[in-house]
C-alpha cells in the first residue's frame, strides 16, 4: 500500500494533465464524461479515448523498456505494418485464429529479435539500427499485401479482436491493459526491472558486475517487437483490412512522445510503465477533444503541439527545481528528510 | 573469335528484322510514379490493357517515387528512340531540361493524372481529372438525393492542404451553395485512410447527437468512407439510410459496400488516363492534329442503381 502510494505521488504531474486535460475535454464537449450501455457495450467519448489510444498505449509499453536501457525503437511503427499484413494474408488464406495470431506474434518477436541483434550483438547505435527496419518495414509489409489494402471482412473471430467487446469494455482496451499489468509484474516483481535500469545508467558497469547485458538487450527488442505486433492486429482488425501504407504511420514518435509525456528520460535508467501509459492516454485525450471541438483541421497539430509543449515545459528539471525553490521555505526539514531517502 | 562476329551479326540482323516489324506499331515509353496507392497500381495494369488493345509496344519503368529515376528512365527512353513518352509526373517542378531533350529529339511527351510547372510548349497536352469537378458531382447527387429536406453534412476531409482536399471541398461547397437545407455542420481530416475515417466518424456522432443530427456523410475518398462506414454500424446506426454515404475514387470495396445498401454514391476516380493518352498521341502522330493543352477525363457517378457487384468484380482485378 505504502508502495502503491509512493508511485502515485511520483505519477502525480501525469494524472494532474491527464485530469486537466479532460475536464478541458468536458468543458469542449459537454457531453464527454457521459457513458451509457449501448448493444451491450459501453459507449462514449471517454470509452473511445481508452480504446483509440490503444496502438500508441502498446507501443509505449514496449517503447519504455528499450528507452530505460538507453536506447531507442523506431520501428514498431513499420512494425505494425509488418504484422497487420502477415495477420491479414494468413487470415484470408483460410488459417484459423489461433494460427493467425501465433504467427503474427512470431512475425513480431522475430522484428524485435533483428533490432536485439544490431544493437547487442553489432553494437550498432539503437537509433541507427532500428532506423533500417523502420525505413524497410513499409516496404515488406506491401510486398505481403502486394500493394493493396488486404480486406477480411468475413472474419468476425479476428475482427473481434479489434472492434469487439468484453464485460462491455472494447478489446483493444482490455488487451492494452492486461499486457501492462503482465509487463509491469515481470519487471517490479523480479529484478529484471532493476537490472533494465542498470543497463540504462552504465551498460559497461552492469556488464561487468555480472548483468546479461546482451540477453536482455535482446530481450527488451523482442518485447517492443511484440507489442508492436499486437498493436499491429487491433489496428488491422479495426478497419478490417491491413493498409500497408498507413497503418502505424509516425507512430513511433507518438509512442515516444507517451513516453516522455510519461516522466521517463530518454537517457535511460529509471522508468515507469504506468507513466508512459499516461502518457498514451494524454496524448490521445488531445487528439479525441480535438475531433470533437470542431475547429478546422489546419489548427490539428498546432493545438497538439502547444498543449504537449506546455506539459513538457511544466515537467522539466529547470521548472521542476524553480517549484522546488518556491516552496524550499515552508517545510525546509521535510524536503531535506525527503532528499536523504 | 570467328563465331562470336557471327553470332554478333546474326543479333544485328535479327535486330533488325524485328525492328522493321514492329515499324508501323507505334513505341510508347511510360515513366510511372510508383505503386504507392492502390489506385496507382489500377493506372498502371489499365495502361498496359489499353496499349496492349491498340498493339501499342509499351516500355514501362517504375520510378519508385522518385524524380531522378524518372528523369533518367526519359532519357533512356529518347535514346530509345520511342514514338511517344507518358509521364505520371511525381512532383510539379524541375521537368524543363528533359522535356527540352525529349522535344529537340521530337518525341511528344504526355502527362498523365498531374500537372506541371513548365511551359506548355515543352508537352503536348496532360491528361487528368478534374478535382473541383469531382466535389461538385458529389455534391450534387446530394442535393438532387435530399431535395427540399434539411440535411446536416459532415464532410471528412482528404491530408490537409493536399490539392483533392482542397479542391474536393471547394466543389462539394459549390454545389450545396444556394441550396439552404443542406449544411456542412463537421468538418475535419481523416488524412484519406480507413483508421482516421473511423475515428472521426466516433468523435462526429458523438458530437452531433449520437448521431441524430447527422443526414449525410461527404468523404473525400472512398477508403475514409469506408471506415467512417463502420464506424456509424458500431454506434448502432444504418449506414446509407440513417446516414447517407458519398464519396470520392470509386475503389472496389465502397461498391461492396453499395451492394451491402451502406453506401449511396461514389464518384470515380478513373485509372484509365492512357486511353485518352493513346488517342490523343493517334491523332498527333497520323495527322499531325495537335489536341488541347487539358484532356480531363470524365468523373462518373455511381450509385447503388449501377450493379456494384458486377463494377467490383471488373475492378478488382485491376489491383487496387
Amino acid at each position: 500500500m505504502k508502495r502503491f502510494l509512493s508511485a502515485l505521488r511520483r505519477l502525480l504531474p501525469q494524472l494532474a494533465a491527464l485530469g486537466i486535460i479532460l475536464l478541458l475535454n468536458a468543458m469542449i464537449s459537454p457531453g464527454f464524461f457521459h457513458v451509457e450501455m449501448q448493444n451491450g457495450r459501453l459507449y462514449g467519448s471517454l470509452i473511445d479515448v481508452i480504446n483509440r489510444g490503444a496502438p500508441v498505449a502498446l507501443l509505449a509499453i514496449g517503447m519504455t523498456l528499450v528507452i530505460a536501457t538507453k536506447g531507442i525503437d523506431l520501428s514498431v511503427g513499420a512494425v505494425m505494418a509488418i504484422t497487420g499484413a502477415v495477420a491479414a494474408s494468413l487470415i484470408t488464406q483460410g488459417y484459423p485464429l489461433v494460427a493467425t495470431l501465433g504467427g503474427t506474434l512470431a512475425v513480431g518477436l522475430f522484428c524485435g529479435l533483428w533490432n536485439g541483434a544490431l544493437v547487442a550483438l553489432l553494437d550498432i547505435q539503437p537509433i541507427i539500427a532500428t532506423l533500417i527496419l523502420m525505413v524497410a518495414g513499409r516496404g515488406i509489409a506491401q510486398l505481403i499485401t502486394e500493394g493493396i489494402i488486404l480486406t477480411f471482412n468475413d472474419k468476425p473471430d479476428l475482427i473481434f479482436v479489434g472492434s469487439g467487446a468484453f464485460l462491455g469494455l472494447p478489446m483493444p482496451f482490455i488487451i492494452w491493459f492486461v499486457m501492462a499489468i503482465l509487463m509491469v509484474t515481470i519487471v517490479r516483481r523480479t529484478a529484471l526491472g532493476l537490472l533494465i535500469e542498470a543497463i540504462g545508467v552504465n551498460r559497461r558497469a552492469s556488464t561487468l558486475s555480472g548483468v546479461g547485458s546482451r540477453s536482455l538487450l535482446f530481450a527488451v527488442y523482442a518485447t517492443s517487437g511484440l507489442c508492436a505486433a499486437i498493436a499491429g492486429i487491433i489496428a488491422a482488425a479495426d478497419i478490417k483490412g491491413a493498409d500497408a501504407n498507413n497503418a502505424g504511420l509516425w507512430l513511433e514518435l507518438d509512442a515516444i512522445l507517451a513516453v516522455v509525456i510519461g516522466g521517463n528520460s530518454l537517457l535511460g535508467g529509471r522508468f515507469s510503465i504506468a507513466g508512459s501509459l499516461i502518457g498514451a492516454m494524454i496524448m490521445q485525450s488531445v487528439n479525441t477533444g480535438i475531433l470533437l471541438s470542431g475547429f478546422p483541421p489546419e489548427f490539428n497539430l498546432i493545438i497538439k503541439a502547444v498543449i504537449i509543449l506546455i506539459i513538457l515545459v511544466v515537467q522539466s528539471p529547470t521548472s521542476q527545481s524553480l517549484w522546488t525553490f518556491l516552496r524550499r521555505d515552508r517545510h525546509p526539514t521535510a524536503k531535506q528528510e525527503r532528499a536523504v531517502r | 573469335m570467328r563465331s562470336l562476329i557471327l553470332l554478333a551479326g546474326t543479333a544485328v540482323a535479327a535486330g533488325l528484322v524485328l525492328s522493321s516489324v514492329s515499324a508501323n506499331a507505334m513505341t510508347v515509353g511510360f515513366s510511372q510514379i510508383g505503386s504507392e496507392s492502390g489506385w496507382r497500381a489500377a493506372e498502371t495494369s489499365v495502361t498496359k490493357q489499353e496499349a496492349e488493345k491498340r498493339g501499342i509496344d509499351l516500355k514501362f519503368a517504375d520510378a519508385q517515387q522518385k524524380q531522378e529515376n524518372q528523369i533518367k528512365a526519359i532519357r533512356s527512353f529518347i535514346a530509345q528512340g520511342v514514338d511517344a513518352i507518358l509521364l505520371a509526373p511525381v512532383v510539379a517542378t524541375g521537368w524543363d531540361s528533359v522535356l527540352e531533350e525529349a522535344k529537340e529529339a521530337d518525341i511528344p511527351v504526355v502527362l498523365l493524372d498531374r500537372q506541371i510547372d513548365a511551359p506548355e510548349d515543352l508537352y503536348l497536352t496532360a491528361v487528368t481529372s478534374d478535382q473541383t469537378y469531382e466535389g461538385k458531382v458529389a455534391g450534387d447527387w446530394l442535393v438532387k438525393d435530399v431535395g427540399d429536406k434539411e440535411c446536416n453534412v459532415v464532410e471528412l476531409q482528404g491530408t490537409t492542404g493536399s490539392s483533392p482536399a482542397i479542391n474536393r471541398k471547394k466543389g462539394f461547397e459549390q454545389a450545396i451553395a444556394g441550396h439552404d437545407n443542406i449544411k456542412i455542420v463537421r468538418s475535419q481530416t481523416g488524412d484519406f485512410t480507413r483508421t482516421k475515417g473511423k475515428e472521426v466518424m466516433e468523435s462526429f456522432i458523438k458530437a452531433e447527437d449520437g448521431g441524430k443530427n447527422i443526414c449525410a456523410l461527404y468523404a473525400h475518398n472512398d477508403d475514409m468512407a469506408v471506415g467512417a462506414i463502420q464506424a456509424i454500424k458500431e454506434a448502432g446506426l444504418k449506414p446509407g439510410t440513417d446516414i447517407k454515404v458519398v464519396s470520392i475514387d470509386a475503389v472496389p470495396d465502397i461498391f461492396q459496400a453499395m451492394a451491402n445498401g451502406e453506401a449511396n454514391a461514389t464518384v470515380e476516380l478513373t485509372p484509365n488516363m492512357a486511353g485518352p493518352a493513346f488517342d490523343a498521341l493517334d491523332a498527333y502522330l497520323k495527322d499531325k492534329k495537335e489536341p488541347a493543352k487539358w484532356i480531363q477525363t470524365e468523373s462518373k457517378l455511381y450509385t447503388p442503381a449501377d450493379e456494384p457487384m458486377k463494377v467490383y468484380e471488373e475492378k478488382k482485378g485491376l489491383g487496387y
